[in-house]
């Protein structure tokens, strides 16, 4: 919590101290006011009282209100835009951390809780601020304030007071540490029953297909229950928080007066009177020191679930960064050419290699296709390329440079990257298919519409209305898997890329639109060089060089036919596609 | 207040709608209801009463510091009464005489009007008190300050018990609301799961389902947290506000206009803070949905954003949602934050008005200094609820609006009601014929996808599905599970129409495996038996046998009870074999099967294609084909593309035709 307090800037901190300041005299007047309030109580009830003696303590009780008004509107003003403030950079912060993290560090923590945290935790955080840091600053100046009007008058009844401040903290610990970790559970079950209905949802067929629609209400029924009972009991306990206050608030108010009518009775004649006021003031400031525990208590409810927050959020913020930017952003010897030394690649905390030493060369203008089952490791072979991965052991070169030394800006400039999963973007489909910097300026609307010519889509784009200006939805799902593929490829088309690289985007392609593509790819990057992996063998027959992994190691490497002659995995790959009479006439 | 009221259903149409709405889902805890309201009827009532009740114990403490004064009167007029007038001369002949059995002699009686005729006759108490001292014995046990410790001690009692009873109608309050909103919301939850799986598929296949557990989760926290508290909050303070209205025009209907307009103006003033700051919390709720779809878009297409260089631009967008966001997050947060002091200031400034006014009410003689003291409470009374009130408007337009998105999800239409189809096919009859007869269907209204199609397939035959992807192949899934309605034709179980069998029936006849593998969070175990009930341990052991999975069952730790959730033990063409399973356990006369084995490697693909090859033994099976040794042996294929079917034949015939297929068959070969 305190470390992500450190993100605070000076000019934070000094709206802090303005609050501080601002507070302590609202606390001041509030204070001020049930005096006046009495003195008007005990003007109205005598008789020979003028108006002018009201209108004065009413006027004067007024002024305190007023000022009391104006001192928690600035600071309502001061803290809202604290927090606002706060919450605002904090969130910048982790997107651009995240913008900074490669794929390993999006895996640890999942897309789904990196979203959670920039969004969903930091409001807790910004709740924290904007409703805490007041009652954080108010209940100890009231307390201390209320106390010190009361402190060294009389033992006995600060002793009540003391009891009733006592019983009241107890009992808040004892709630609050009964339901906490009920809370952590809540918050599991919660997930939970996220997570059957996401279950139903998602395999609602199934679950129609097997008639199986009151096992998943059972399945429901039983987290439901789980989860109903145990905020019942949260809640139970909750109950009893208001009502005690309550109790111990008045019956420290009676107790002060029972206390003070003994002592009256027993002290002298003149020490009655004093004695008389000083229960009087108890009574009022005692309530006071309560109410500000009461307070405080408030923040220890809100406390927990910001802390849990903070943790989340700082978690991302300290995660180290496993890829950093070279500095190298100049010219190179050679052109469109790639080369793997000795590579290995394993995740940081895994026993297991992924990779192990690769080693292979590309020349410009030439196609190399990666093939084996899937865990083969092809696609983080080729992920080492853009550095989306760093390899473990051994070198990568493009150009003939490491990629640890290039700039990454520079690196992606060279590169046209197209994953296995379409990406689409909110926006046109000129603005998905422009989309980034390669260092020169945006595409033109002609680049972006031979692109789409070259990725076989211009049918269906024109089809779609208002063409190339058609709108494509979050996700990209008004547009089928096919197109979705087809418009990324032209994407990467219009960037102009010494080297491509395919990463299995074929695959929602049929074999027509797949086969027809590659011919015009060709065509249109003579000179670029091309990476792709595929698991149809179909695919990558017509590759210049072919790589076959098994298990992370390189089995085979060749030409389609080299490697029907003599690699064993290749062949029963090939086998399981195509009968030994296709492969032939192929 | 009536204008307030407007104010509200102005702002909302479908406020009043949904919330007429949450009150009769709540009938069911009625009684409960009613109780709860009573009981914090009577602890208002008793919070009335208390301070009255205070005030009574601190007289009693107060008059126990002045000395007795009717006492020192008592003795005076007795003294007087045995003085005589002679001559206009007052000469007194002082006796003893006894006051409440204490003995007061001729010499105590001289010096206690020596004493007296010192003291002022305004008779300060301070001052009786510094003579006390000096009074003789017996006349001081008589005047001295005391408390009367009896009285006290039983309006002590009767306010602890006032105290006590408040704080445990408090309580039992919140336990009865506890009870209703968790059973409310639990309620809402089930019927929302309900819902679920009485919706057609075409909802699931246009709506995300992220928006649908936000309302199973989000929407309904709010409505259960806050509209049990709310209803009797808001109850009770209405009552004490209407209550307290009434009493002050009754008392004085001058002083109650005092007290009202002095309060209105505050409280128009809040009003309409309220509706703006509403306008604010609109705003950041959709800034907040709009940064949400940013980052998901950014975080989700991270790859491509790096490899494309594309940070500088996300961050800008970013940028630009975070200072919108940042905009109506402060003037939100301010804005709702000052709510609170206006209203106390509104109660001060109330006080004083009633003062003002009262004190020259009663220079004019108009009314009594009582009535002033009476207003102070009631101005109190009046503003205390109102303020309250305004909150909970505030907390129910949240909660009508939640209430809005649970309620338009248990509005969807549902399927079709079949209850009155009575026929069934027996399962173990079924011969396992089926002929399609001029089948119309479009997911639109007017786009019919499948026009016109026909075709005869006999008991035990297999049928291909080929096409590229997006050819709408799990459309021929969707009708023949009935998961749509066919628009115009027929398709024909054994002779009878699929309109006169329910879906149940149907999907009792058929075995699906698709090719998302779908497992849930359980064990081995469940996902294999699923729905079943009567599944023995042999049975499911056989069928792993057959479909070739018993091997790694047996090799995890828990075997069958292992669980399945995010395991990264079980690859996808384990998980994939495990549905194999699943489908076998089921048995039934036909079968729809997705064999797309992408996501597999080699050899686990040909243990999933000996599995289905097991599975399809002896039954009618629809092949979602993606495998040309599948299309080879097909006794029909369909070809599908664009969401119609454009050929059908054998695969001989097919080719032959030189057509759609064979160009998508051979298009793999060209170089």
């Amino acid at each position: 919590m305190i470390q992500l307090f450190r993100n605070l800037t000076k000019k934070d901190i000094l709206l802090i101290i303005c609050v501080i300041i601002l507070v302590v005299f609202s606390v001041f007047l509030d204070l001020r006011t049930p005096e006046y309030m009495s003195e008007i109580t005990k003007l109205v009830q005598t008789e020979d009282s003028t108006i002018q003696e009201i209108l004065n303590a009413g006027g004067h009780m007024l002024l305190c209100a007023t000022g009391s008004l104006v001192c928690t509107i600035c600071v309502g003003f001061f803290t809202s835009l604290l927090s606002a403030r706060f919450s605002r950079s904090i969130r910048r912060k982790i997107f651009a951390k995240v913008e900074d993290f490669g794929i390993a560090e999006i895996k640890k923590f999942s897309t789904n809780s990196l979203i959670t945290r920039t969004t969903n935790d930091v409001t807790q955080i910004e709740m924290l601020l904007a409703m805490g840091l007041q009652m954080l600053i108010k209940s100890p100046v009231m307390a201390v304030w209320a106390l010190m009007k009361i402190l060294g008058k009389s033992g006995e009844l600060s002793i009540v007071t003391g009891v009733g401040v006592i019983i009241i903290v107890v009992t808040n610990l004892l709630i609050i540490k009964t339901v906490t970790p009920r809370f952590a559970k809540i918050q599991a079950l919660t997930d939970k029953i996220n997570g059957v209905t996401r279950e139903n949802i998602t395999g609602i067929r199934v679950v129609h297909a097997f008639n199986a629609e009151s096992f998943e209400e059972q399945r429901f029924k039983e987290v439901n229950e789980d989860i109903s009972n145990t905020h019942l009991k949260v809640t139970k306990t909750f109950a009893m928080m208001d009502p005690t206050m309550n109790f111990v608030m008045h019956f420290q108010h009676l107790g002060i007066y029972v206390v003070g009518a003994y002592i009256i009775a027993r002290s002298g004649m003149m020490d009655k009177i004093t004695t008389f006021s000083n229960m009087v003031v108890f009574a009022s400031y005692g309530m006071q020191v309560i109410i500000s525990f009461l307070l405080l208590t408030m923040i220890f409810m809100i406390l927990p679930r910001a802390r849990v927050s903070a943790n989340r959020i700082n978690e991302v913020l300290n995660e180290e960064v496993s890829i950093h930017s070279g500095g190298f952003k100049g010219q190179t010897k050679e052109q469109g050419t790639i080369e793997f030394k000795n590579v290995s690649f394993k995740y940081p905390d895994a026993d297991e290699y992924l990779l192990k030493n690769i080693s292979f060369r590309v020349n410009q203008g030439e196609t190399i296709a990666f093939i084996g089952s899937t865990g083969s490791g092809k696609s983080t072979l080729i992920n080492l390329v853009p550095r989306l991965y760093d390899a473990t052991d051994g070198e990568v070169f493009v150009d003939g440079v490491n990629v640890k030394e290039y700039d990454l800006k520079e690196l992606n400039n060279r590169i046209g990257y197209i994953p296995q999963t379409a990406v689409m973007f909110t926006g046109s489909v000129e603005y998905n298919v422009s989309y980034g910097d390669n260092g020169k300026e945006k595409p033109t609307l002609e680049k972006v519409k031979e692109a789409i010519q070259v990725a076989q889509g211009t049918d269906f784009v024109e089809k779609m209305d208002k063409s190339y200006q058609a709108h494509i939805a979050r996700g990209g799902t008004n547009i089928s898997g096919g197109q979705k593929q087809r418009l990324s490829i032209a994407r990467a088309i219009a960037r102009d890329p010494e080297i491509y690289i395919f990463d299995d985007s074929f695959s929602a392609l049929d074999y027509q639109t797949d086969a027809k593509l590659r011919k015009e790819l060709k065509k249109y990057t003579k000179n670029s060089t091309i990476m792709i992996v595929a698991q149809r063998i179909g695919t990558i027959m017509t590759a210049d060089k072919i790589v076959v992994l098994d298990k992370g190691e390189c089995v085979g490497f060749g030409t389609h036919q080299e490697l029907l002659k003599n690699c064993k995995i290749y062949q029963e790959i090939a086998l399981s596609q195509l009968s030994e009479e296709e492969l032939q006439n192929a | 207040m009536p204008r307030h009221g407007m104010n509200v259903e102005d702002r909302s149409k479908d406020f009043k709608g949904s919330m007429l709405r949450l009150f009769k889902n709540l009938e069911k805890w009625k009684y409960l209801l009613v109780i709860s309201v009573i009981l914090a009827l009577c602890a208002a009532l008793l919070s009335t009463i208390a301070p009255n009740r205070l005030a009574t114990v601190t007289d009693v403490i107060s008059d126990g510091i002045k000395p007795n004064t009717k006492k020192i009167e008592q003795i005076a007029m007795k003294i007087a009464q045995n003085a005589t007038i002679e001559n206009g001369i007052i000469s007194n002949s002082y006796q003893d005489f006894v006051i409440d059995g204490v003995n007061i002699s001729v010499q105590d009686q001289m010096q206690f009007m020596k004493i007296m005729r010192k003291i002022d006759s305004s008779m300060v108490t301070e001052d009786l008190l510094n003579k006390m001292e000096e009074l003789p014995e017996s006349i001081k046990t008589l005047v001295e300050p005391k408390i009367d410790m009896p009285t006290l001690k039983k309006r002590v009692i009767i306010l602890g018990i006032i105290y006590l009873l408040n704080s445990l109608f408090g309580y039992i309050q919140g336990i009865i609301m506890a009870y209703v909103g968790i059973g409310y919301s639990k309620k809402l939850r089930r019927d929302i799961s309900l819902k679920i799986n009485r919706l057609p598929l075409r909802y699931f296949d246009s709506h995300e389902t992220g928006d649908i557990l936000s309302r199973v989760t989000n929407d309904i926290d709010t409505i259960g947290i806050n509209m049990s508290d709310n209803i009797t909050s808001f109850v009770s303070n209405l009552t004490l506000f209407l209550g307290s209205i009434v009493m002050m025009f009754v008392t004085n209907w001058i002083m109650a206009l005092t007290a009202i307009a002095a309060s209105i103006f505050g409280f128009l003033f809040s009003f309409l803070l309220l509706k703006r700051s509403q306008k604010y919390f609109d705003q950041r709720q959709k800034e907040l949905g709009d940064l949400n779809g940013h980052i998901e878009e950014i975080y989700s297409g991270h790859n491509v954003v790096k490899a494309y260089n594309g940070e500088r631009e996300a961050i800008q967008e970013f940028d630009e949602i975070n200072n919108r966001l940042y905009e109506c997050n402060r003037k939100s947060q301010f804005l709702s934050g000052i709510m609170q002091p206006i209203m106390s200031f509104i109660g001060n400034f109330g006080y004083v008005a009633v003062c003002i006014v009262g004190a020259y009410l009663v220079m004019n003689q108009t009314i009594s200094f009582g009535v002033i003291v009476a207003f102070m409470i009631y101005v109190r009374l009046f503003t205390n609820p109102l303020s309250r009130i305004a909150q909970s408007l505030t907390t129910m337009q949240s909660i009508a609006a939640a209430g809005e998105r649970v309620f338009e999800f248990m509005d969807e239409e549902e399927l079709t009601d079949e209850s009155h189809i009575i026929e069934e096919l027996d399962k173990t009859k079924v011969k396992g014929n089926i002929e399609f007869q001029h089948v119309r269907f479009g997911y639109e209204k007017d786009k019919t996808i499948i026009k016109d199609f026909s075709a005869n397939v006999h008991s035990g035959e297999k049928i291909a599905i080929v096409g590229p992807t997006g050819a709408g192949k799990t459309t021929m899934v969707n009708l023949l599970m009935k998961f749509y309605e066919i628009k115009d034709g027929d398709i024909l179980i054994d002779g009878k129409s699929i309109h006169e069998l329910s879906r149940n029936n149907i999907h009792d006849l058929f075995v699906m495996v698709l090719q998302d593998t779908w497992l849930f969070d359980g064990t081995i175990r469940e996902n294999i038996k699923f729905n079943k009930k009567k599944v023995s341990d042999e049975k499911i052991w056989e069928v792993c046998k057959t479909v070739g999975i018993d091997h790694f069952i047996k090799t995890l730790p828990g075997g069958l009870d292992s669980p399945v959730s995010d395991n990264q033990v079980i690859s996808s063409g384990q998980k994939q074999l495990l549905t194999i399973a699943r489908g076998m356990i089921e048995d039934a006369p036909f079968l729809i099967l997705d064999e797309a084995t992408s996501n597999v490697d080699t050899r686990t693909e040909e243990l999933v294609q000996k599995a289905m090859d097991k599975l399809t033994e002896g039954k009618t099976s629809f092949i979602i084909a993606h495998r040309l040794s599948t299309i080879k042996n097909a006794d029909l294929i369909l070809v599908m593309n664009e969401g119609n079917i454009v050929e059908q034949g054998t695969h001989n015939e097919l080719l032959k035709k030189s057509g759609f297929y064979a160009k998508l068959y051979n298009s793999q070969f060209q170089k």
